[in-house]
């Protein structure tokens, strides 16, 4: 678009070069600049349809004023717009992500389906679908305008966010693609913050990105059982990654207005600075919480908010807080299982065995599962109940 | 994205007439209406896996103490119990696991009356570790977005 001006025929021309990139890269194999590769392709076609449309005379005078540029000049920019479209209001979650990560992340399909667990033809319909649906939308090729773009930037945050996270919680046995999918997200992250670099937000969301990452190694197990965060070997973080994140987050810091992402990062980088568990400075991690759950009205944050009062005050004072989210909780997992350990930590094992078996049979996450059978099995040991199944 | 698996045994719902005593037309209806049902979920990205299973004449029990298994006919458990099929699809929400169980239950039967036939819904475990510190899955169901 920004070198033809012709709103509709660069649509039409992305949307073939995104088809074309489709069908290409699985055979071709990804091209190393996939993203130069992408507008290449784009202004290609749009060269071949202006050729059959007009003179001779017409073309030749149009191509000598052209001049392609240097890659790196409209690279990044024109990446982000791609970026834009990719994650359309009109999309669901997982269509976003799915597009993103071909259009932009370069993953073949193949790699998508596998880092998803289904099958190539699954994951190719679900890309088609996405794109037929962005072009059913009409939109032209081009960053959003400035009344758009707060809420367009929200949606690209959100959608690497889904996408760092699917990374990030696969196991350690799941396939290579998954530890992909998270590098990926930091990478397509990296890039936005290159182009918005006063959207404190989106370093928000590269440092938070980076600040958990940072701890990937000790989370889990070789065999993909779960680690707690006050039982990881600190060793196996990663300091110069830690140190990285915590530096665009204080940077970030100073452009206000204060955002969700930055809160979560500042909170992971509390975490982070500790050297063991027991340093951790629980007291602006509870600080950091609630400044969150004025911008959030989210119980999840008060959860978590409850954990941060059980551990700078007291357990009781903790359970005083869950109580609060009670009713708008009710059945979710994370409840018992919180309220199990805080009442594991007041002395009440009767109590806390009974909440960690609820919260086992609640949970969707197979290792959470394993992970809670065997704390509730660890209150009973000697005792006469069986533990629960893992 | 979560997995659910749909699982239809052979109660009948509100037809209790057996497919042996349908019209012709009437049990293609019945399959043409999960062929385009299965078609539109593929084309959608969320149909995963479809089985038919064989029926109880070929099932077996397997028993084993780690030496010599023992192998026998069964279970024996009542006909409509038995699994018969399956479906697993990946989709965004459970609302929209119930939206395509609901389209399951509503096949034609006799005069193309819907059987309302039960469809269980269960949803499959993940491998992956819930994300302790991030909310951002739990925010997107708390705001009833999924």
């Amino acid at each position: 678009m920004r070198r033809y001006g012709d709103f509709d025929t660069a649509e039409d021309a992305v949307q073939e070069a995104l088809l074309a990139a489709a069908t290409r890269w699985p055979q071709d194999g990804v091209p190393e600049e996939p993203r130069g590769w992408l507008v290449q392709t784009a202004s290609r076609r749009l060269i071949d349809q202006w050729r059959s449309e007009r003179s001779r005379r017409d073309r030749e005078a149009l191509a000598s004023r052209q001049e392609p540029p240097a890659h790196e000049v409209y690279g990044e920019d024109d990446t982000l717009t791609v970026l834009f479209m990719c994650c359309h209001p009109a999309l669901t979650p997982a269509s976003a992500i799915a597009l993103t990560l071909r259009a932009v992340g370069g993953l073949t399909t193949a790699e998508i389906a596998s880092a998803f667990l289904v099958d190539e033809g699954t994951m190719a319909q679900r890309i088609s679908r996405a794109k037929r649906t962005i072009e059913a939308s009409g939109e032209p090729f081009r960053p959003p305008s400035p009344e758009e773009r707060p809420a367009r930037v929200r949606l690209v945050l959100h959608v690497l966010y889904l996408i760092f996270n699917e990374g990030y919680t696969s196991t350690a046995g799941a396939e290579l693609h998954r530890a992909e999918l998270s590098d990926e997200a930091i990478r397509m992250a990296r890039l936005t913050h290159r182009v918005l670099p006063d959207d404190g937000e989106v370093a928000g969301l590269l440092a938070l990105m980076l600040l958990i990452d940072a701890r990937r190694l000790a989370r889990t197990t070789a065999d993909g059982e779960l680690v707690p965060l006050a039982e990881q070997d600190r060793t196996l973080w990663n300091s110069a990654q830690i140190a990285e994140g915590t530096a665009i987050l204080d940077d970030a810091m100073g452009k206000p207005p204060l955002g969700e992402y930055r809160i979560q990062a500042a909170i992971a980088a509390v975490h982070d600075r500790a050297e063991r568990a027991e340093d951790t400075d629980w007291t602006q991690i509870l600080g950091l919480y609630e400044l969150l759950e004025q911008l959030t009205d989210n119980p999840v944050v008060t959860l978590n908010r409850a954990v941060a009062v059980a551990m700078a005050e007291a357990p009781e004072a903790g359970l005083l807080v869950l109580a609060s989210v009670d009713e708008r909780l009710a059945g979710h997992y994370r409840l018992d299982a919180v309220r199990a350990h805080m009442l594991e930590m007041t002395g009440d094992t009767e109590g806390a065995f009974l909440h960690y078996r609820a919260a086992a049979s609640r949970t969707t996450s197979l290792p959470e599962r394993r992970y809670l059978s065997m704390k509730a099995a660890a209150l009973r040991q000697g005792g006469t109940e069986p533990p629960a199944a893992a | 994205m979560a997995r659910y698996l749909m699982g239809v045994n052979f109660e009948s719902g509100v037809v209790d007439t057996p497919m042996e005593e349908w019209k012709p037309g009437e049990i293609q209806a019945h399959l043409d209406y999960y062929r385009a049902l299965s078609q539109e979920l593929r084309e959608s990205g969320e149909l995963v896996q479809s089985e038919i299973l064989t029926g109880p004449d070929l099932a077996k029990i397997v028993t084993s103490d780690g030496t010599t298994p023992v192998v026998t006919d069964g279970p024996f458990q009542e006909f409509k119990e038995w699994l018969a099929g399956f479906q697993v699809f990946d989709v965004e929400s459970e609302e929209r696991a119930l939206e395509i169980a609901a389209r399951l239950s509503a096949v034609p039967g006799p005069d193309g009356v819907p059987t309302q036939q039960p469809i269980q819904v269960r949803r499959v475990m993940d491998d992956r570790i819930d994300d302790a510190e991030g909310m951002h899955e739990y925010l997107e169901t708390a705001a009833g977005k999924r």
